[in-house]
């Protein structure tokens, strides 16, 4: 198979145009020395039905959400996604489309971007959004860099209940500063950041400091006080947000006086694919826009007056600003944007909000379910979403592996990212999980520390 | 292309008006011509010290953005706030209501170093 | 017809999909969460309908133009046909259903097609390895400049500066920067490649690397390439290769052969994955030896017949995004390999060459070939004989919309004054590279009989040309109601 329409007769007349004898000849610009001699060393080609057969029987070495009870979270959600949303961003006219650089014939594209920023606009209560960012992780650190361009200052503060693998993207994209990076400890009790802590950090080259909430505990983080404390420091608060359908339920970061909020948009309607593609968004107050990284859609009119949506601002961009631009960004992730918009108009502010509580009262009947098995704590007493730790007296690992044979992954075991939490397992309940599921959870986990 | 003589240029496309001990600065008939539509300006606050060839802002067009090089050194000691509104401005009277700075010179001799409209003129017909 | 916002054609308490009701105790989030916490509303959210959702995204999707919709010769885009079966693959459930916490025990599939994929991309390279953790070609840019940076660091000698031909895109500069590097750029000659003795006359000790793109973002191949690099590893430093232009050398020639140290690959550009409207992309990293330490961790690692995770990495840059990379989008790299095998990755760049070729010199003399010689992929025009009648390249561009073709990428490169790229791909019959030639040969006689049909093109779309300078001095970024 090779989507290769050309007949021998279309070659000859080409090259006959051309006024070459062979295709070979083509390719005189690239010197006889660094020409291939022979053919490249890969697998033959494969027909579709043979290549369906092929990565179907590949997919199958993998466990999936379908087959186990899964109690992962950790920055990649299992939610429903309703067929609307796959139907539609299977329309090709959207996916097959590049970068929407010619508005006449890609207002589809830029009205649903328009769109996009709107919803996360109204989610996080901030003033503008832009296109999307790869992920959540890059949002975060591409705007501690906005952070640091807008206060001159170098230092940043996250929180160790930041996500681990987030704080480690941030500590790459400042390879060269990272002596300025300092960590905010949590809280052993709550599993929240304490505002105090943060105060002892913040001197006058603290250019941010870097939230989650719900933080990677599940604990949700009290924005409004960390945001006076911040502000009186004239330092720039960024709150991250790893499951967003949090925000169906509690207070826009923006009414609590975030100055960006970014996070990881994936659980709007996109699927878990072993970790991506994902979506980044990332949101700020108007006063800051030209300091942002990534594209924009702004509304305009045609010439005719009709309204109409368009890339904008794009000064701030690489290919007009080139080494001074905001972000080297170019590619983004559209189209998981684009599932966010009809997933968020699908299920519609109630169906939101509904959700949301779903979630919460999972969460909190699985937490108050394991809390009665005897060996089994809550880690922390901060209030908390759809995700939450707890402390086992067994070997996590030895714990997880009895439950994995009954078709049950309960968790994600914190000793990988915190040395101190080697006896607890995060765990995340979403609309997902049946309540048999997780009485079968708790269940187990009482035979297992029995 | 207007280059009116009585006043100064620099090859990074300024204009500076001197009235005593105050230079009056700008860009040029041919600096906006080229950028097109100007759509954002950025401009130093009063009172900030400004060096003779360092960049004292910014002007954007739609398609394009551009530093702003200071003719002179000295103080600022009034600024176009007028201008930052309406940035068009520049596009419809380079030379007159979309002046940007008023500096307070500390060194008459950099006046030397700048170009006569004659100069200028044809600087800008070389670099087309 | 007009399509409102879909904030318009709300009504309050109208339901679409429906949440499924709690089979545990219903909870008052008061009882659990402090109500200062929480909120009672979301302003202004969409309460529509499912059939308006559906309604509303289908005619969005009608007001757009993709390669399914016809011709799109984005230069330097590589917009070729995206095979349906890689939609279908991409979804399956092992794939699509896979946690990225779940053991290395549980994710065998995956991992194994992520490390056949890495081999995949060496052997077309000649690259010793490959990470495939980057999200799109820029952040593979970042990935490959971090990589180096270390690499100096490590030795005790860091160096500041990174060289760059003027003829680069602008992500090259941007992320060389954000990288920490400061940017030496240096002019292409007359014949639209860099030279020998432009690159000897910059090189020293205190440079990192030159990046360069080959084929060009000309479309010409930097013949000298061999040279150059022997010049800059004689410094000590390293050859970057921009990957954006691989659709050229697929199975012709490895850039691992010419000297290059780190290449970026565009999975959405050489290796069909869809574009998505911007994105998702996937940008892996190859490098050589020296270079492989210092990729993202994780790396993937075979033991046995085993895949693991590997995190134990310390000379690592660390980690690019969460999780391992757009995976979904390697599993649509991966079966495109599979489908077209060693031959049609071959025939793919012979095709794609040979399209390119023949649209040049097709329209050589009706307008103006920036440079006279044999193109790979990709042909550079000007607008040089239409500004005569004052009609420009945007003017084509959109005139072009008119004839049902998408425009090529205009205005790029920077050094050709009115520039018009075309990359056809290989994908495409020769009708309809005859059908754009034919346009294009009709708008460069209404350039000159009629300019002013070509100027306020276009006239076929729901929009004529939208102000752009209202949207910038303005901007309205978001529905306010």
């Amino acid at each position: 198979m090779s989507y290769i329409p050309h007949t021998e007769k279309d070659i000859q007349e080409m090259l006959d145009a051309v006024g070459v004898a062979s295709v070979e000849e083509l390719f005189k610009p690239i010197p006889d020395n660094l020409r291939l001699k022979k053919p490249l060393n890969l697998p033959a080609s494969l027909s579709e039905q043979e290549l369906h057969q092929k990565l179907s029987a590949l997919g199958k070495k993998n466990a999936t959400v379908d087959e186990y009870i899964s109690f992962l979270g950790a920055g990649a959600y299992h939610h429903y996604i309703p067929s609307v949303v796959n139907h539609l961003i299977l329309r090709s006219e959207f996916y097959t489309a590049y970068t929407p650089y010619q508005p006449e014939i890609s207002q589809g594209t830029l009205q649903a971007i328009f769109e996009y920023q709107t919803l996360i606009c109204q989610l996080t209560g901030m003033e503008v959004a832009n296109a999307s960012m790869y992920d959540g992780a890059s949002a975060t650190a591409e705007a501690v860099l906005m952070a640091r361009r807008i206060t001159n200052r170098a230092k940043v503060i996250l929180n160790a209940a930041l996500h681990p693998e987030y704080r480690e993207v941030v500590k790459t994209y400042l390879s060269g500063n990272r002596d300025n990076i300092k960590e905010v400890f949590y809280c052993t009790e709550t599993g929240r950041t304490l505002p105090d802590a943060i105060e002892k950090l913040l001197d006058k080259d603290t250019s941010c400091v870097v939230i989650q909430s719900p933080n990677f505990f599940g604990s949700i983080e009290d924005i409004k006080t960390i945001s006076e404390v911040v502000h009186k420091n004239n330092s720039i608060l960024i709150v991250a947000i790893t499951e967003p359908i949090s925000l169906g339920l509690l207070k826009p970061p923006g009414e609590l006086g975030a100055d960006i909020v970014v996070g990881e948009g994936q659980a709007f309607g996109n699927g878990l694919n072993f970790g991506g593609p994902y979506l980044g968004f990332f949101a700020t107050l108007e006063k800051y826009l030209r300091q942002m990284p990534g594209r924009l859609v702004g509304e305009t009119v045609d010439k005719n007056g009709k309204r109409g949506y368009i890339l904008t601002m794009a000064t701030r961009e690489q290919h007009i600003r080139r080494e001074k631009a905001t972000s080297n960004i170019c590619t983004n992730e559209g189209l998981c944007a684009l599932s966010a918009a009809i997933y968020l108009t699908a299920i519609g502010k109630n169906g939101l909000m509904e959700l949301a509580r779903l979630n919460l009262s999972k969460a909190e009947y699985l937490k108050n379910g394991l809390a009665n098995i005897k060996g089994i704590k809550p880690a922390f007493t901060a209030p908390t979403f759809n995700e939450f730790v707890i402390e086992v007296e067994k070997e996590p690992d030895a714990v997880l592996k009895v439950l994995l044979k009954k078709g049950i992954i309960a968790g994600l075991p914190l000793k990988k990212f915190y040395s101190e939490l080697s006896r607890h397992i995060l765990l995340c309940a979403t609309e997902m999980n049946s309540k048999e599921e997780m009485d079968e959870l708790a269940d187990g986990l009482g035979k297992v520390m029995a | 292309m207007e280059f009116p003589k009585d006043i100064k240029y620099t090859k990074e496309h300024e204009w500076v008006r001197v009235e005593g001990n105050i230079a009056t600065v700008g860009i040029t008939d041919y600096a906006q011509d080229s950028l097109g539509d100007v759509v954002y300006l950025e401009l130093p606050s009063d009172g900030t010290a400004v060096t003779k060839d360092e960049t004292f802002g910014v002007v954007e067009s739609v398609k394009a953005v551009s530093d702003l090089y200071s003719p002179i050194g000295g103080t600022v000691i009034e600024i176009n706030d007028a201008l930052i509104d309406n940035p068009e401005v520049i596009n419809d009277d380079p030379y007159g209501d979309a002046w940007m700075l008023k500096v307070e010179m500390n060194n008459h001799g950099e006046l030397e170093d700048l170009l006569t409209a004659d100069e200028y003129k044809k600087y800008v017909e070389e670099e087309k | 017809m007009k399509e409102p916002l879909i904030f318009e054609k709300s009504a309050d308490k109208r339901k679409g999909v429906s949440i499924p009701k709690s089979d545990c105790p219903e909870l008052n989030p008061q009882a659990v969460i402090p109500k200062d916490f929480l909120r009672d509303d979301i302003k202004g959210f969409p309460e529509v309908s499912e059939i308006d959702a559906v309604r509303h995204f289908t005619r969005l999707s009608q007001r757009n133009f993709g390669v399914d919709s016809g011709f799109y010769p984005l230069g330097s885009c590589t917009m070729k046909y995206n095979p349906k079966i890689n939609e279908d693959t991409a979804r399956l459930a092992g794939f699509s259903k896979a946690h990225p916490y779940q053991s290395d025990e549980l994710s065998q599939g995956a991992l194994q097609l992520m490390y056949e994929l890495e081999g995949f991309l060496c052997e077309i390279s000649g690259m010793d390895a490959v990470t495939l953790q980057p999200a799109a070609g820029a952040h593979g840019e970042l990935c490959g400049m971090l990589a180096i940076a270390a690499y100096f660091k490590e030795k005790g000698k860091p160096r500041k500066k990174v060289i760059i031909p003027d003829t680069a895109h602008g992500t090259n500069p941007a992320s060389s920067h954000l990288a920490g590097f400061s940017v030496v750029p240096i002019k292409e000659e007359n014949g639209g490649v860099i030279t020998p003795d432009s690159v000897a006359a910059v090189m020293n000790e205190d440079t990192a690397a030159l990046m360069l793109t080959n084929p060009n973002t000309l479309g010409l191949f930097e013949r000298n390439i061999k040279e150059i690099a022997d010049i800059v590893h004689k410094k000590g430093g390293f050859i970057y290769c921009d990957g954006a232009n691989l659709n050229a050398l697929m199975g012709i020639a490895k850039l691992g052969d010419m000297g290059v140290d780190v290449i970026q690959f565009n999975l959405h550009k050489t290796f069909s994955t869809p574009h998505g409207g911007g994105g998702p992309g996937s940008g892996p990293v190859g490098v050589k030896n020296p270079l492989e330490p210092f990729l993202p961790k994780p790396r993937i690692i075979k033991k046995g017949k085993r895949f693991n995770l590997d995190y134990n990495r310390p000379k690592s840059i660390g980690r690019l995004k969460a999780f391992y990379g757009n995976f979904a989008i390697m599993v649509r790299a991966y079966s495109y390999i599979r489908a077209m095998g060693p031959d049609g990755l071959k025939k793919a760049s012979e095709m794609a060459v040979l399209n390119a070729n023949y649209i040049k010199e097709k329209l050589k003399g009706r307008y103006h070939l920036a440079y006279n010689q044999t193109c790979m992929h990709e042909c550079v025009f000007s607008d040089k004989l239409q500004s005569e009648k004052d009609v420009h390249i945007l003017d084509i561009a959109k005139r072009l919309m008119d004839y049902g073709f998408h425009p090529p990428t205009i205005y790029f490169p920077l050094i050709v004054s009115g520039a018009l790229m075309i990359e056809p791909t290989e994908t495409e019959t020769k009708e309809t590279l005859d059908g754009f030639i034919d346009a294009m040969l009709k708008i460069a006689d209404e350039a000159q009989e009629n300019p002013a049909l070509v100027k306020n093109a276009p006239h076929t779309t729901r929009l004529g040309r939208l102000d752009e300078t209202r949207a910038a001095r303005n901007p309205v970024l978001r529905w306010k109601g």
